[in-house]
């Protein structure tokens, strides 16, 4: 059990860097406190698997420093950290019994036959692997094979930290969802701290307390799964939480305000400085509401999703999204659409002006 | 129901037929053909029955050719299969270094089996040869054309230089397709280098190390060739095993029909051997 800080860091796996591309992590700053269910949020080829693996200590990093209640673990071996991880795809030891695969890692660590028994026993009747014990691992359907790999990662109980690479991936859609309530629900038994890597929205937001977005190597925001949506730090977590994402437009800033196809927009937090090569306004299709002032828009397209209704906008601009309850009834032809000013925020090279 | 036959897609297996007919059966029904019957020759042919089947089933000298037989494929299998393991283990797994060793790897692989032979017949001779000179030299008394044991010792190891590769290019392509996954797992959950090897790696393997051991005893089975240019099949009949006994007896002493029945038996192990081996072997998939 312990805090787990990251300190400046950095990671390529070239020998040499020229550009800021040939990093796959960049100047990581961040505190897991202990017991915390967190998720790592980012698409594919973010970094997220990089530094979940540098956590663990499966790799080192190429700057910075990982510490374990302020102790440097830098250099030392997943082992030595006493760190738990599961795969995305499931591993298990083909010629073991389901039993012997949960009962390895306790046996390489020396524990009592009495102790492992009880502990393999426990875990199995948590993950409803009890009536399999006895049965060849590798005969196992591919969601049978992947408990085993979380089995094996839960039945220590004194790991400092228990890492999820993308652990759901090949499960089928409805024990995802028991799964992962499994998981939650083990989490708030145990109270060990939780880093649960995914590039799944729903997944994240569901799973974790605080969600870390990343985004190209670096991390774009930590916070709440409400904060990441009512306040997205950075363009990229508007985009890619929430669904349809943030409308991103480009707009002048001039004088502290901002506008948008020369209609004046006011936004959430003060803009302060100008001096940015590329300014934009964010708000998510929730807060767009039809008016009779606002930006010129033409409707496009209405798709119906049965709570919701999707209107495709284009103004001069650019296209704009609106989100609206199903049951309302929406203008045709030409209309001007209004922001709701406490979900408008300004953005400056894509990161947001407050 | 009417249904329209049309056997004209046997026209396209024809050539395949034809091919196989001569390079495969009809040579086979000859010998079947000869194992029955004595002859002469002047194409004068007489029957005599199930008589050279008795004969070679019932005759020391094809036990014992057997037996060397057995013995040197045992012999060779236990120590190219672990070797070859092990090499492949040892084998880098990224950058240069890994070209470098496949090249080398296969090089004895493309040397002609009587190429082999004769490089081993000089490397080996007592005078000038450089092996047998310098284990002369260290004072071991080391003549392979007169005793049995150098000359098995020999053979053996020419052997294992020539195809420990093979098991070594397998076993490396085996361990190549373990997913990188399987060893960060393990490492966390604090497995040791044996444990690895032992649940993961020989686990992984199996299926190429299968392929690997029948592709083994069959080739070593029917050695010809190397032993023939290296000791040809002395000191004595020492290292005489059964092609090179069978090549005596066909062509050294002309006996065709006893030479036609040993080649059939000698074909019947090899299949039951391979069918018993693969079928273990798949049994053992099955289960699991």
């Amino acid at each position: 059990m312990s805090k787990i800080t990251l300190r400046d860091l950095s990671h390529s796996y070239l020998d040499k860097q020229n550009s800021n591309s040939d990093w796959a992590l960049r100047d990581v700053n961040l505190d897991w406190q202990d017991g915390g269910a967190y998720a790592l949020l980012g698409p594919s080829g973010c970094g997220k698997t990089t530094l979940l693996n540098i956590i663990s200590g499966l790799l080192n990093p190429t700057k910075g420093k990982v510490l374990f209640d302020e102790k440097d673990v830098t250099t030392q071996s997943p082992v030595e950290r006493n760190i738990a991880q599961i795969f995305q795809f499931p591993v298990i030891y083909d010629t073991m019994t389901v039993y012997d695969n949960l009962a390895f890692p306790l046996k390489n660590r020396g524990m009592t036959d009495a102790e492992i028994d009880r502990r393999v026993k426990e875990i199995a009747d948590m993950l409803e692997l009890t009536k399999t014990l006895k049965n060849r691992a590798s005969g196992l359907t591919a969601d049978g094979k992947q408990k085993i790999s979380l089995g094996r990662g839960l039945v220590r109980s004194n790991v400092n930290v228990i890492m999820f690479d993308e652990p759901l991936t090949v499960i089928d859609p409805h024990l995802k969802w028991v799964l992962r309530s499994k998981l939650k629900e083990l989490h708030q038994k145990i109270n060990r701290t939780m880093i649960y890597v995914t590039h799944d929205q729903t997944e994240a937001l569901t799973f974790a307390d605080q969600v870390v977005v990343m985004h190209e190597g670096q991390i774009v925001q930590t916070g709440t799964p409400v904060e990441l949506f009512e306040k997205p730090k950075h363009t990229f977590v508007g985009h890619f939480i929430g669904s349809p994402g943030m409308n991103i437009l480009p707009c002048q800033i001039k004088n502290g305000s901002a506008a948008i196809d020369g209609v004046e927009i006011s936004t959430n937090t003060k803009i302060k400085e100008s001096n940015f090569s590329k300014t934009e306004i964010g708000i998510r299709p929730e807060f767009i509401s039809f008016d009779t002032k606002g930006i010129p828009a033409k409707i496009l397209k209405v798709s119906n999703t049965g709570r919701h209704k999707i209107i495709d906008t284009q103004c001069n601009s650019g296209k704009i999204k609106v989100l609206s309850h199903s049951s309302k009834e929406i203008p045709s032809g030409s209309v001007f659409l209004s922001f709701n000013k406490k979900y408008t925020y300004a953005y400056g090279d894509s990161w947001i002006i407050e | 129901m009417n249904k329209t036959e049309n056997q004209k897609a046997w026209l396209f297996v024809i050539p395949v037929f034809i091919l196989v007919a001569f390079n495969a059966a009809v040579p086979l029904m000859t010998v079947v053909n000869y194992s029955f019957q004595e002859t002469f020759g002047n194409n004068v042919f007489t029957w005599e029955g199930t008589r050279w089947f008795k004969q070679i089933l019932q005759s020391d000298r094809f036990h014992a050719a057997l037996g060397r037989q057995f013995l040197f494929t045992g012999i060779i299998l236990f120590i190219q299969i672990p070797l070859g393991i092990f090499i492949a283990l040892t084998m880098p797994k990224e950058g240069i270094g890994v070209s470098v060793c496949l090249v080398l790897m296969s090089m004895p692989l493309l040397i002609p089996w009587n190429v082999v032979g004769a490089m081993w017949n000089i490397f080996a001779l007592p005078e000038i040869g450089f092996l047998g000179h310098t284990l002369n030299d260290l004072g071991f008394d080391y003549n392979f054309t007169q005793q049995t044991g150098d000359a098995w010792f020999t053979t053996v190891l020419m052997d294992v230089w020539h195809w420990t590769s093979l098991v070594v290019l397998l076993s490396y392509a085996g361990l190549r397709s373990i997913q990188p996954a399987y060893y960060q797992a393990a490492e966390i959950d604090g497995a040791s280098r044996w444990a690895v090897f032992r649940y993961i790696e020989l686990p992984k393997m199996k299926k190429v190390l299968t392929i690997a051991i029948l592709l083994r005893f069959m080739d070593s089975f029917m050695i010809y060739t190397e032993p023939f240019v290296l000791t040809g099949g002395g000191p004595g009949n020492a290292t005489a095993f059964l092609s090179i006994d069978l090549v005596k007896m066909a062509l050294g002493q002309f006996d065709l029909g006893p030479a036609a029945a040993m080649s059939l038996i000698y074909f019947f192990i090899v299949l039951l051997v391979c069918w018993v081996f693969y079928n273990l072997m798949m049994r053992n998939e099955e289960q699991s």
